[in-house]
């Protein structure tokens, strides 16, 4: 087993008791790189020179009590570093070199002593679910490399799966961290909206993105949200308030607990192997001492089609700014003003993320906005009504993360309607803001992972941590790893 | 044909907070080009704009001197447009939910009251600025970009060029009162469209509008809606037709000339800003903003009548801006007299400004120095021949007027001995005239006055020269 | 199936600043019609009376304080820049 395999808790002690360097850590982060990121192409740029560096500080310095003190972490490619090229996996970024700032959540992380490996590899501008619409090529699977590890923070699941790093950053906007999670077999949370800063996080969908951590276990990931959660002032949607210590929620303790399993989430659509996975779970947490009923979410059907068109609605106004006039990439081709804007961002976009800007654009449209824009945000509000009402009578909502397992590659890429349709069990949320995450609960018998989705009460994350935390320790699933590329 | 004219202004006021409206970069004018940008400005990817606590009291006390009645849920929108100076290709600004409706503003043209109404008033972000440069280029600086703006569209009901005119004057008047802006056109501070159209009398519906834009002067809305004005009655009474043009005013022709033919309406696709929350301003929150306007316009200048016996006309020239009105109030409370210094202000003051097209706090001159001034004609000390002369000297240079007074020998001579002295020596020299003055030709005493200020460099004390003077012609 | 015309698409895509050659625009075309007519499901949904969701949490009246700050000088900002000249970015000319 690498030594990034280990959780946080583990590596804080053998640094504490001085068995390994944080130069050590660091250092086998990039040797696994070197070993296995050929196959999986998970980073995009790596910030080796400055981390070993900062490794190296960081071991002089006396004081170990940093939160995440020496912890390599990677940091999806949509999230502005400062001096370390920020690409969003496009090539209208490409280069992007010195973004000029940090976002806060990387502040947040520096502050308490985590080591950023590089970026990690996603799909353009965040926009897919298979992590092939990147202009740095696409990233494989560790559990299989004929399989895609899910998007858009592909890069982020894959790298803390295949041992690259002991846990990273993605960002969700309908999905973006539970489903790769669920892909690869790893823990991903999407917190509360409105819980972690997005300053300086490439919007995509304003009202929905946010940050969120890609780990090994929920008690690693309960630890890098505590650091990256809290208010900012620079970010106007961001709350003001105590962030809970999650760390101490995680009792194993659920008796009690009333959850809740909307029959849309293991109806019809949904892989039969993934939904028996699911009973089992529930199963599990009935021996834990939790009881669960069945409940309807019956605005769900039309979460695809509201979430579709309010993203693409605000990502066409976000990714208007890619224009050629202050960084990014200015097509050579330009006689005039015009030109410049047709020319640079026809050339520095890839295909999906220009659907999505013509699909905004038309939503926003005059004469279309009431049809669609304004139909979608009240289709919003009844979606999030649901959510509000079931969680009048019960703690968390548990599911499955994805009716399927991962995709092969190249399996959907050419069919988006397929592609926006399986993310039916992870827009919702985003939709209603409340946190969710996916812990892995089981394989399928190809051996693909298949991921449990908790999703709780706007900022109840203790809730949701302590739920998903008392299944993982009563099983097995999170123990078992990727072989990728012959890794330990 | 006899047609009505129909003119709506949408004026555009720059709001002086330190920092700009959605980031922290200074917000001051005449900085080096580029020096005021945040990431935020530049719409670096990943930025957010958050909202200026300060721009958002500014634009309500505008809102609220200008009568409008303040919004209680108010939100910012996102209004997409590409061009260089617009970093985000978006500009937050205000759609269906502005801060102030329903305002107006009281007009007097040709001794003529009239209220013309302000259909809204919002908040939103200034660009950048784009110059046209040679050789294909165009250059931009964002120095300007996010500073606080707010738009007052007016309603249709200027009906004159004459009328937009008096309601520019008035409402950058009653701006500047509040202090939330200077009003400085020549600085971009203030900026006005105008929309034109013309209807033949009796007729409801309004007829197609040209819009004016590039006016750099109140004047030159004026001169730019005239000419328009003539053009569009003279294009409609040979039966033809105005196009929904965009118009530019040029100065040097005085003439408007087409930008461009306005295709249907611009799609912005507006949305509300997902980046920011909406506010919700409560009463207490009006009230504390409306505590903080000061006396505006039409109550000081009623004030002035009432209270210090000042004559309509003169009130309302003093009160006319409020750079006039504070320079009056500080000149009188330096202890000059309210006369004097009205009549100073209203008489040589505004000459100087006219003369050099310059504003009153261009000038070097302070309100103390005016009050010190006037003083030191009233105590005889300077003679007012001798005041032209120092005020001169003030309005260019600054400075105490004592000092100057003392340093350039400008003290009046009223010694009765001294005088006496210089006039027996000019009697003497000039025998004949005392003569003629005897035989009763008035005009030789006038003579002589003017051979003893000639002497005296001007500095003789006229009253003391004219009585002296009388004396020793009687004594001979 | 909600059809849309290969005008509008040239009109979306010129709002967006994209180009599109005649093959993409049947292309664009077909996806955006594909699109819309799933979109029309929402139909289904009375809506009447139901507040558009802007914001998922009520927050209201975020606000920063009136303090200049300086952060980035123009010398790094044009090193990201495409063009830039004398202390200005630099852009093509309109042309007319």
């Amino acid at each position: 087993m690498s030594l990034l395999n280990h959780s946080i808790r583990e590596l804080e002690e053998k640094l504490h008791n001085n068995e390994i360097t944080v130069e050590d850590l660091v250092q086998a982060s990039y040797d696994q790189i070197e070993a296995v990121d050929g196959e999986v192409n998970a980073f995009i740029t790596l910030n080796k020179e400055r981390a070993l560096e900062k490794a190296r500080e960081l071991d002089k310095s006396g004081d170990k009590s940093a939160a995440l003190f020496g912890i390599p972490a990677g940091i999806k490619d949509n999230i502005m570093t400062d001096k370390l090229r920020t690409t969003c996996a496009s090539q209208f970024l490409r280069n992007f070199n010195d973004p000029l700032y940090d976002a806060t959540v990387v502040s947040k992380l520096d502050e308490a002593k985590a080591v950023n490996i590089g970026k990690l590899n996603m799909d353009e501008f965040a926009m897919g679910s298979t992590s092939e619409n990147s202009t740095y090529g696409k990233i494989t699977n560790p559990w299989n490399k004929d399989y895609v590890p899910g998007g858009s923070s592909g890069g982020s699941a894959a790298a803390v799966s295949a041992g690259e790093v002991v846990f990273s950053l993605g960002t969700d906007t309908g999905g973006s961290i539970r489903q790769p999670a669920a892909f690869c077999g790893v823990v991903g949370m999407k917190p509360t909206y409105g819980l972690v800063s997005r300053y300086g996080v490439v919007a995509f969908a304003s009202s929905l993105d946010q940050v969120g951590a890609l780990t090994n276990s929920v008690e690693d990931n309960a630890r890098v949200l505590e650091v990256i959660a809290g208010g900012d002032p620079m970010d106007a949607t961001c709350v003001k308030q105590e962030v809970p210590t999650y760390t101490e929620a995680l009792t194993k303790d659920v008796k009690g607990l009333k959850i809740a399993v909307p029959k849309e989430y293991i109806g019809e659509g949904v892989d039969p192997e993934i939904k028996e996975s699911v009973m089992e779970a529930l199963k599990v947490y009935e021996s834990l001492g939790a009881t669960w009923e069945e409940v309807s979410l019956p605005h769900s059907q039309y979460a695809v089609a509201a979430y579709y068109l309010i993203s693409s609605s605000e990502a066409s106004a976000n990714l208007a700014r890619f224009d050629g006039v202050r960084y990014g990439v200015r097509s050579e081709n330009t006689t005039d003003m015009a030109d410049m804007y047709t020319k640079s961002r026809s050339e520095g976009f890839g295909e999906e993320v220009k659907n999505r800007i013509m699909l905004g654009t038309f939503a926003l449209s005059s004469g279309y906005y009431d049809a669609y824009y304004k139909k979608a945000q009240q289709a919003r509000t009844l979606i999030k009504n649901d959510f509000d009402k079931i969680f009048e009578d019960y703690d968390v909502i548990v599911g499955p993360t994805t009716p399927t397992t991962a995709y092969k590659v190249g399996e959907v890429i050419d069919e988006p309607m397929t592609m926006y349709a399986n993310d039916i069990l992870t827009v919702p949320v985003n939709l209603a803001g409340t946190p969710a995450i996916s812990v892995p609960c089981g394989f399928s018998s190809e051996g693909l992972p298949i991921g449990l989705q908790v999703i709780g009460k706007h900022f109840d994350e203790s809730t949701v941590y302590r739920t998903a935390h008392a299944f993982e320790q009563a099983t097995e699933h999170h123990k078992k790893r990727p072989t990728v590329g012959g890794a330990k | 044909m006899n047609f009505e004219t129909i003119i709506g202004l949408e004026v555009h006021v720059e709001l002086k907070t330190q920092s700009k409206i959605f980031s922290p970069s200074p917000n001051h004018f005449g900085a080096e080009p580029n020096a005021n940008i945040h990431a935020i400005d530049l719409g670096y990817p990943g930025t957010l704009p958050t909202i200026n606590e300060e721009a958002v009291n500014y634009a309500m006390k505008a809102a609220m001197a200008l009568n409008c009645e303040i919004a209680t849920h108010t939100k910012f929108d996102r209004k997409n447009y590409f061009y260089p100076d617009n970093p985000k290709a978006y500009q937050i600004s205000q759609f269906d939910q502005p801060i102030g409706e329903h305002g107006y503003i009281d007009i007097e043209v040709e001794g003529k009251k009239k209220r013309i109404g302000i259909t809204r008033i919002h908040m939103e972000e200034d660009a950048g600025k784009l110059t046209h440069g040679d050789a294909g280029h165009s250059l931009v600086d964002f120095n300007r970009q996010g500073t606080p703006l707010i738009e007052i569209v007016s309603e249709p009901d200027i009906r004159t060029p004459e009328e937009a005119y008096a309601y520019l004057e008035k409402l950058k008047n009653i701006i500047q009162y509040t202090g939330v802006s200077d009003c400085r056109m020549e600085e971009g501070s203030l900026r006005c469209d105008a929309n034109i159209s013309l209807r033949p009398y009796g007729q409801e519906e309004f007829g197609t509008k040209a819009e004016l834009k590039n006016l750099n002067s109140f004047a030159y809305v004026r001169s730019g809606l005239e000419y328009e004005e003539k053009r569009q009655a003279k294009v409609l009474s040979s039966g033809g037709v105005i196009e929904q043009e965009t118009l530019r005013y040029d100065e040097k022709t005085k003439k408007t000339i087409l930008m461009r033919v306005k295709e249907g309406a611009d799609d912005y696709r507006y949305f509300p800003e997902p980046d920011l929350v909406p506010m919700y301003i409560d009463d207490a929150w009006k009230e504390r903003i409306r505590k903080e306007i000061p006396e505006l316009p039409d109550a000081r200048k009623a004030r002035y009548v009432k209270e210090l016996g000042l004559s309509e006309y003169d009130a309302g020239v003093l009160t006319s801006s409020k750079e006039m009105a504070d320079f009056f109030e500080e000149t009188t409370s330096h202890g000059a007299d309210l006369k004097q210094a009205a009549n100073w202000l209203m008489g040589d003051v505004a000459a100087y400004m006219n003369k050099h097209l310059k504003e009153l706090h261009e000038l070097a001159i302070e309100p103390e120095a005016l009050a010190k001034m006037i003083k030191l004609i009233e105590d005889g000390t300077i003679s007012s021949k001798i005041a032209k002369k120092l005020f001169a000297e003030l309005v260019e240079n600054g400075g105490d007027p004592e000092k100057i007074v003392k340093e350039k020998g400008m003290v009046q001579i009223s010694d009765e001995g001294q005088l006496t002295e210089i006039i027996t020596g000019i009697l003497d020299e000039n025998e004949q005239s005392v003569l003629d003055y005897k035989d009763g030709k008035e005009r030789a005493l006038g003579f002589l006055v003017g051979q003893v200020m000639k002497a005296t460099k001007g500095q003789a004390n006229p009253p003391m020269v004219n009585k002296i003077l009388k004396q020793e012609i009687d004594k001979r | 199936m909600a059809e849309i015309s290969k005008e509008e698409v040239k009109r979306v895509a010129e709002l967006a600043r994209l180009e599109v050659t005649d093959d993409e625009c049947e292309q664009y075309r077909e996806h955006l019609s594909g699109i819309i007519s799933y979109f029309e499901k929402l139909n289904e949904l009375n809506t009447e009376g139901v507040e558009p969701t802007t914001h998922v949490l009520d927050l209201k009246n975020v606000f920063s304080s009136d303090e200049p700050k300086h952060t980035i000088t123009r010398e790094e900002a044009f090193e990201n820049a495409p063009d830039h000249e004398d202390g200005y970015f630099r852009v093509p000319s309109i042309m007319d």
